[in-house]
């Protein structure tokens, strides 16, 4: 198979040796030496000798318990209620505080629930990694739908033959050229909570019946809102992208359809869903990758708060690695989450393959 | 400063420390006895009111010498809140992340009587940040959001500047800074010092600062230029040039704001009277990251003895990493 | 019937423009909202927010924002710094990254589908995690000057420059793209006695038009547009400066917001105007790297 004519080991490592020297050094190595430092205690700056403390990094980070709590019980053994009815529990520090138990000694209540009249609580060592990695997981099921959705239908509206209409898909994709960090900024406004602009257009499109909601200030809406800003920023991307599949199916399979009467859905499933699937594959994995590398938009419009409701696995591990200086707490996240994408990788790629 | 002296990229002044015998205790770096770094000026916080105010909700005006005490403090905030005047009685500054909090709101906490680490060994936090007088710290810092008194973390930066010259609020605490914008926006503005919680009123210190780096092949020539430039007419002309408090006695008569009598003057005496630097540790840089986000979370509406033990136990882990941080 | 079906149609194209223009808005309005402020005093910025007239050049309208913004922080410095960093990580990219992917898909040499399996895994690693051992590994690196070795990159242009050449992406669309080139014309060059870089250049080069200009895009639009957090770590002094760090002058403790607004105007015409200007070539390459996909 391999002729003379395009055998040659020498000229072929010459010309890819200066791009994988450079990409060895600057990501391959790099990322060894995060490796190597989740293994470490390593700081930032420090006098003190760097020491190899085995997996304790990844231990703080990921180590989780559960602890039943019994009721508290007036003198007669009856079970205290407060006015609302609530059983009342002893406080989980009394545990965790607790030289009696050393093994939670650090750990903080993550979440809990009621099993009979125990309260079954979930402590974890790192809450705020946690939080972290449920909305990082999070941010990835609601954007992928909500932005290769949006697209999807973006395309579908602008494939058309109309006069003017390249100069909607030039707008549609505006927001794709203009930094993301310029676009965080500007959206601080659209989601103030006092004065902000989607309040006020909210509050005329009902006639003042909308009560003004702080989108960024409200735990229960700051993740949503940067989904929504971040599908919105992205969209016009995905839209072009479907749009070039669009273009690469024949137009007979659509005259076909039309012969044998079938209805814009029917068409939309059986001609088009299917002629996509590639573009499909590639839409999907672009954003899962971009999407787990949430970074920017937390950095300028929440640092992570309020109350952890937008914290992130790349923002934590910026924050431990630069800003509290902990580069080897900082390089754990990072290891977590490249195995994190590779799992995910290593699934898509399994399942597109069966398919085709 | 500790955290570079610390890992060794600062060395000691070679200067006579005599020299600043007379400077501001905030404009002084020490770390392990030794005198690494010097400013030339000093900042200092104030509860920002206005005349008007104090006079229409009948609340005593507090000096240096008898401060409001926190129960004053939060019948003026009510008195405040109750007149309606005000879209919030307190402004603290929430808008303004960052150094901010630590610098600002850890002296409340030491008015309480806790403290962001124990000043004693620097060894933990434990007991200083999450014991009786920590949590009722915090249980007031909840309520002042919780209950409508102050705005809370999401609050408009552009308020934060400007809220309390168009009369959105009532107090605002705020540093000698914005001064000049106040006296210029509110002609009678006054500047009250800290109300005192129980342990007297504090107010944060501190400043940027000339060190000499460990690297430096001329330490002695650094030297001369930093006695050069702690000269009083400097200081003078650097606090008339920015608007900050000179570091010196003599070279705040010299100038412009905070000479006798002058608008400002109040903030030299607040310094000098009520500050307090924060803690002088090269674990601070982490430990103030820790407080910022307690802080946020607690006026967010998290639990406080939780959020203040998870903060202890952050502290307590870093120290540990970093080998007790050479104390 | 026939007048009845005339006026559906008007109304069906009516509504199609309606919704079109509609979703324009959407994607619109942040921005009109930027261009009009920056022309706004403060005061009034803010006060507007809660109108319509936050959208419309009304009141009192100057260019004293942008004045004061050119006052605050060095600009013109910035632009600069960011442009030349922008083209010289491009131009290298596009040479290197091409290079190397010609060798993978054309020439036939022990080790490469390993060489290549390991650069596309790069691909799965977000820059943000390894930024901080990046810095470690650049602060000690050497570089041979006019004055002999110097250690360490911080403070400079190359640091912003060098570890941005190659990335996993761009190779990756070159591959793609050869893969689909006809074989028989590079192998018709070689028996005619062209030379490996003959080929390349000769042959392979004048075929890449669609690729050139996707990969220069996509780089431009990264190199111009994120580089915030890196620059921030490893850029202390103003010489090096790129244009998004300088985005820190307008939030010192009073924000001004006008001039923020100015600010941030300035930083996207440029993009704005290259996208505007060369927008066909912009979707069509994108749309190009899709198809491939």
């Amino acid at each position: 198979m391999a002729s003379k004519l395009t055998r040659s080991n020498g000229v072929g490592w010459a010309f890819a040796l200066p791009g994988f020297v450079l990409i060895t050094t600057f990501i391959i190595l790099p990322f060894f030496f995060a490796f190597w430092f989740s293994l470490t205690n390593q700081r930032l700056i420090s006098p003190n000798p760097t020491e190899f403390i085995g997996l304790s990094n990844y231990e703080r980070l990921l180590g989780l318990d559960v602890i039943t709590l019994e009721p508290e019980r007036d003198d007669t053994g009856k079970i205290v209620r407060d006015e609302d009815g609530e059983i009342q529990y002893p406080r989980v520090r009394t545990i965790t505080r607790n030289p009696d138990f050393p093994e939670y000694k650090g750990m903080r209540e993550w979440f809990r629930w009621q099993s009979g009249d125990n309260a079954k609580v979930v402590i974890a060592s790192d809450v705020v990694f946690m939080k972290a990695l449920v909305n990082t997981l999070t941010f990835v099921v609601f954007i992928v739908p909500l932005q290769g959705g949006g697209a999807l239908l973006l395309a579908l509206l602008i494939n058309q033959r109309l006069r003017g209409i390249n100069g909607f898909r030039t707008i549609y994709f505006m927001p794709v050229v203009i930094s993301i960090v310029v676009i965080s900024l500007l959206w601080r406004f659209i989601y103030d909570g006092n004065d902000g602009l989607l309040n006020n257009i909210l509050a005329a499109l009902t006639f003042g019946l909308f009560e003004p909601v702080d989108w960024l200030g409200n735990p229960d809406t700051a993740l949503g809102s940067i989904i929504v800003m971040s599908a919105w920023q992205g969209v016009g991307l995905h839209m072009v992208i479907w749009l070039s599949g669009l273009q690469t199916i024949s137009p007979t399979l659509y005259e076909v359809a039309a012969i044998e009467g079938a209805s814009k859905w029917q068409t939309f499933r059986y001609v088009t869903w299917p002629g996509l699937r590639n573009t499909a594959i590639l839409v999907l994995i672009v954003i899962t990758m971009q999407a787990f590398a949430l970074f920017a938009q937390i950095d300028v419009m929440t640092n992570g708060g309020p109350l952890d409701s937008t914290q992130t696995l790349v923002f934590q591990a910026v924050e431990r690695g630069y800003g509290k200086q902990d580069i080897s707490g900082g390089s754990a996240i990072s290891v977590i989450l490249f195995f994190m994408v590779l799992a995910i990788s290593l699934v898509q790629r399994y399942l597109t393959r069966e398919r085709s | 400063m500790p955290n570079w002296a610390w890992s060794g990229y600062l060395q000691p002044l070679p200067i006579d420390e005599s020299e600043f015998d007379d400077f501001l205790p905030g404009t002084k770096g020490y770390w392990d006895g030794k005198l690494y770094s010097i400013g030339l000026w000093d900042a200092a916080v104030a509860l920002y009111a206005r005349e008007s105010t104090l006079d229409d909700l009948g609340l005593r005006r507090p000096t240096l010498e008898k401060p409001w005490t926190g129960e004053e403090f939060m019948a003026a905030l009510d008195a405040a809140k109750a007149s309606g005047d005000y879209e919030y009685a307190f402004d603290p500054g929430m808008a303004w992340t960052g150094e901010w909090y630590p610098y600002a709101f850890s002296p409340f906490l030491q008015s309480f009587g806790g403290d962001i680490v124990d000043r004693s060994t620097y060894k933990t936090a434990e007991g200083a940040l999450n014991g009786e007088a920590a949590m009722e710290f915090g249980e007031w810092w909840q309520s002042l959001f919780q209950d409508g008194y102050a705005p809370g973390t999401s609050q408009d930066p552009a308020d934060r500047d400007n809220g309390f010259i168009e009369g959105k609020y009532a107090f605002q605490w705020n540093g000698n800074w914005a001064a000049v914008a106040a006296l210029e926006g509110v002609d009678e503005v006054v500047f009250l010092p800290a109300p005192d919680f129980g342990n007297g009123s504090k107010i944060g210190a501190a400043s940027w600062q000339f060190g000499i780096s460990a690297a430096s092949e001329h330490p002695d020539g650094a030297a001369e230029f930093i006695e050069f430039a702690t000269q009083d007419k400097y200081l003078a002309a650097f606090s008339d040039g920015i608007g900050l408090i000179p570091a010196t006695a003599s070279a705040a008569q010299m100038t412009e704001n905070y000479k006798d009598g002058g608008p400002l003057a109040v903030f030299y005496d607040l310094s000098e009277a009520q500050a307090m630097v924060r803690p002088v540790s090269p674990g601070y840089v982490v430990a103030a990251k820790v407080f910022e986000k307690a802080l946020a979370d607690i006026a967010n509406g998290a639990d406080v003895a939780d959020t203040l033990d998870a903060a202890v136990d952050e502290i307590d882990a870093d120290i540990e990493k970093n080998g007790g941080y050479g104390h | 019937m026939a007048q009845v079906a005339v006026d559906n149609r008007g109304l069906r194209l009516f509504t199609r423009y309606l919704v079109l223009s509609l979703v324009a808005l959407v994607f619109l309005f942040p921005l009109v909202f930027m261009v009009v402020s920056s022309l706004k005093p403060d005061n009034q910025l803010l006060a507007d927010t809660g109108s319509l007239r936050a959208f419309m050049p009304v009141g009192d309208i100057s260019l004293d924002n942008y004045f004061a913004a050119f006052d605050r922080a060095p600009i013109g410095r910035f632009m600069m710094n960011s442009v030349f960093v922008t083209v010289v990580t491009v131009v290298l990219s596009i040479a290197i990254c091409s290079v190397a992917a010609f060798s993978f898909v054309f020439i036939d040499w022990n080790g490469r589908g390993t060489l290549l399996s390991i650069i596309l895994a790069t691909l799965i690693i977000p820059f943000e995690t390894i930024a901080v051992p990046l810095l470690l590994v650049v602060s000690r690196m050497p570089w041979l000057g006019f004055e002999g070795i110097d250690w360490g990159w911080l403070n400079t242009y190359r640091v912003q420059i060098v570890p941005w050449i190659v990335d996993a992406l761009t190779i990756f669309l070159f591959v793609q793209y050869f893969k689909d080139l006809p074989r028989e014309l590079i192998e018709a060059a070689r028996v005619e006695g062209a030379s490996w870089f003959q080929v390349y250049r000769r042959v392979v080069m004048p075929l890449s038009g669609p690729v050139l200009a996707t990969a220069a895009i996509l780089k431009s639009l990264k190199m111009y547009n994120e580089q915030y957090l890196w620059p921030l770590i490893v850029v202390q002094d103003e010489a090096h400066r790129p244009i998004m760090v300088g985005l820190g002058y307008f939030f010192q403790l009073d924000v001004a917001w006008g001039e923020l607004m100015a600010y941030l105007t300035l930083i996207s015409v440029p993009v704005l105007a290259f996208y505007l200007f060369m927008q066909r070539a912009f979707i069509a390459s994108i749309a190009s790297t899709g198809v491939k996909g």
